[in-house]
């Protein structure tokens, strides 16, 4: 018992001095006014010197905006946000888009030097990094940089921040842009729309593999900032591209909303594998502070035989709120999610995905594995459903809880609808504990309680780890650790 | 080696060690037989330093050191090694995964460098193989899906590659058939050494007939009440615990 109270108590002293990206960077930056109204979304627009069609867009998101109101169904609790009370928009002064990585203010590289994503590519062609991948570093409102473009070009890959590729390749955005996510959406979707500043744009042509893992780090700085990204990934027939996120914030008394839009389209036999790893600052042991997480992702597998897969690993956040979703549109397409939430302290996770059956013998399937801990609240919400015409189509979901501690709680809500006869759906849920003689066990063999809990908890949740491109796997084993035992990593 | 003094354990309310003395040399072979719900399980959790019983009284020493003030993992690594009449599953951790863990945290806090890889599978290989261990069952999650067999070679196993001081057997043979009983005896029987003592715990001479015991100890109500060599066993064999347990009633 004393073994367990012993994890709980270390769980327990758990706060703000464990996430050690706490740091902010001193840099200046031109922000919008504070608040919403129509003039802040054309002052986002005139900023990025945006085409016409792209600031109706926004103007017609905000008006729909205007009418809608906050979803209240998820399980989770929080004061009501004051929108007028927010900035918007916030760039790095120094930075007028930078042509080269020389041009970017030393002080944004050392801020990404000390998240551990290097932006020289030189540094990473050294070997700082055994495996190369192309990174979009997104600062506040704006992209500060992004490697690798050239040797991507050669392959025909763009990879780039949004706001470049609306003037770029402005037919590929008009044309895919909220095709996945309309502008309708939701609440948190439509206020993207009216205000996303910048984010990442991928195209993989016809039948090329992308020659690189690509990732974007998201960072937010600024204070009473809320930050809006937005991710538009194409990838055409018969193209491969796997693409990894990663997210860290300061340490700041106050709530930092982030509301951001993925939208994924793999056509014909195309495959998107889409990698999270969410470390946003959770808030201190009070549960004062943190990020709220309000991100709507969705991927289509809008051709036949396409293949869409979102792995998470999501440690961070005051708040979660997010459903990476697939649309199985395609005949024969293939959808997966494989998620791991760990909750501790005050956090709260209402987290969970979307499987739509839309296509003929379409496949599905979902691997959640949450664990609680400390005072904290973990949700899986689920949704498999299919469509009269998605005959031979196909789920399997396997939902696991492991609650460490006896203060912290897990729910699972899954929904399933299935509106023809000719389907196999499956699920499978356990709530767990980690035993007293579990414990006991490994300490029995010469384990710290510490090192007892993390094996245990590793092994709960090594389906999803195994999903994860390598390096991602490693860091988030830590990280994983790192959020549960409060150990300095 | 071991040396225990006047032992009291409680749990709740309940009395169940009342003053239990007890010595093994080095080398030696103890086996403690007694009747059910007598404390004999107890004693071995409480030597490993299993949480949830409080001792009221006495002392626990291993060499010298009272293992009463260490934790368990420090107990494990100084030398005591508990196989669990029960071996717990831990799903998603490979056997191979977890014994090169526990080498590593013994290794680690003796301030020994870790051992590699190569080497660690040379070894696992040899004992596995001594103990009819089958390289595929290593690949599996600990104890998942085991039969009693294999949990407790597995066990053998692990006692075989951290080389305690001393080994205690909780009733390790119970669930076993007699192919299985003599695998594991014959894995015990060969880590017997002039610097390790084994405490054996059953209630079956059975076990004994492959395990030799140097001594024998009755234990019931809490107390060892008598101490003897192999004859010992035979006897009780013959007899039951009546006389022992109708002693202390009276």
């Amino acid at each position: 018992m004393a073994a367990l109270q012993e994890t709980v108590t270390q769980v327990a002293t758990l706060d703000a001095s464990a996430y050690k990206y706490g740091f902010t960077t001193d840099i200046e930056s031109e922000k919008a006014p504070k608040g919403l109204n129509e003039d802040i979304v054309r002052f986002i627009s005139a900023k990025k010197n945006e085409p016409q069609w792209l600031t109706q867009w926004r103007l017609a998101a905000y008006q729909r905006w205007l009418t809608m109101s906050e979803p209240s169904w998820a399980r989770v609790h929080y004061p009501k946000i004051d929108y007028q009370d927010l900035y918007y928009y916030s760039a790095p002064k120094s930075t007028p888009g930078p042509k080269t990585i020389d041009e970017v203010d030393p002080e944004l590289l050392r801020t990404y030097e000390k998240l551990g994503i290097p932006l020289r590519e030189q540094e990473i062609l050294a070997g700082v990094q055994t495996r190369k991948v192309a990174v979009d570093a997104v600062f506040d409102s704006v992209s500060v940089a992004t490697t690798f473009k050239e040797e991507l070009a050669k392959a025909g890959v763009i990879f780039c921040p949004i706001s470049e590729a609306v003037h770029t390749h402005p037919e590929l955005v008009q044309k895919y842009l909220g095709s996945v996510v309309p502008v309708t959406d939701n609440y948190f979707a439509t206020l993207n729309s009216a205000v996303f500043s910048d984010g990442s744009f991928v195209y993989i042509p016809k039948g090329v593999r992308c020659p690189m893992e690509l990732s974007t780090y998201f960072r937010i700085n600024e204070q009473n900032t809320g930050q809006f990204e937005r991710t538009l990934i194409i990838a055409d027939s018969d193209s491969y591209v796997s693409y990894l996120e990663g997210c860290t914030a300061p340490k700041r008394d106050e709530n930092q909303l982030h509301a951001a839009v993925v939208e994924l389209v793999a056509l014909d036999n195309a495959q998107i594998k889409y990698s999270t790893v969410q470390n946003w600052y959770p808030g201190d042991s009070d549960g004062k502070g943190g990020i709220y997480n309000f991100v709507t992702k969705r991927g289509d597998c809008r051709g036949e035989n396409s293949h869409i897969s979102w792995t998470q690993v999501e440690t961070g956040s005051a708040i979660t709120w997010k459903y990476p979703s697939c649309i199985l549109r395609g005949n024969n397409s293939q959808g997966e999610f494989y998620s791991i939430a760990v909750s501790n302290g005050h956090q709260q996770v209402d987290s969970g995905t979307k499987m739509i059956h839309l296509g003929k013998n379409t496949k599905s399937r979902i691997i959640s594995k949450g664990i609680s801990a400390g005072r904290s609240q973990n949700t899986y919400r689920g949704l498999v459903s299919a469509h009269r015409k998605a005959a031979g189509s196909r789920n399997f979901t396997q939902c696991d809880s492991l609650l460490i501690g006896h203060s912290c709680s897990a729910h699972t809500i899954p929904y399933i609808e299935a509106k023809n006869n000719h389907l196999q759906f499956e699920h499978e849920a356990t709530t767990s504990k980690i035993s007293d003689e579990q414990l006991f066990y490994a300490m029995q063999r010469g384990l710290s309680a510490e090192d007892a809990t993390a094996l245990i908890v590793n092994g709960f949740v090594r389906e999803v780890l195994q999903q994860l491109p390598m390096e991602f796997a490693v860091e988030a084993q830590k990280l994983i650790s790192i959020s549960l035992e409060g150990s300095v990593g | 080696m071991l040396e225990i003094n006047d032992l009291h354990v409680s749990v709740g309310d309940r009395q169940i060690l009342k003053g239990l003395n007890l010595k093994v040399a080095a080398g030696e072979v103890a086996a403690i037989m007694g009747p059910n719900g007598t404390g004999k399980s107890t004693l071995s959790y409480v030597i490993a330093g299993r949480e949830g019983y409080s001792i009221t009284q006495g002392e626990i020493l291993l060499n010298g050191v009272n293992l009463l003030d260490l934790p368990p993992h420090l107990r494990a690594s100084s030398g005591v090694f508990l196989a669990f009449q029960y071996p717990v599953e831990i799903p998603g951790v490979a056997c191979m995964q977890f014994l090169k863990a526990a080498m590593n945290a013994q290794r680690r806090s003796r301030g020994e460098d870790e051992i590699n890889t190569p080497e660690f599978i040379k070894r696992v290989r040899e004992e596995s193989e001594k103990l009819k261990i089958h390289q595929e069952m290593l690949r599996r999650p600990l104890n998942s899906g085991f039969s009693g067999g294999e949990k407790k070679r597995l066990e053998i196993l692990q006692m075989a590659l951290l080389q305690p001081k001393l080994s205690i057997l909780d009733e390790t043979d119970s669930g076993l058939d007699i192919d299985a009983l003599k695998t594991v005896s014959e894995g015990v029987n060969s880590l017997r050494r002039p610097d390790r003592a084994f405490l054996i715990i059953t209630h079956y001479q059975r076990l004994l007939d492959y395990i030799k015991p140097d001594t024998v100890h009755v234990m019931a109500q809490g107390r060892i009440q008598k101490s003897g060599g192999p004859e010992l066993a035979l006897e009780l064999e013959k007899h039951g615990y009546q006389d022992y347990v109708s002693n202390e009633a009276a």
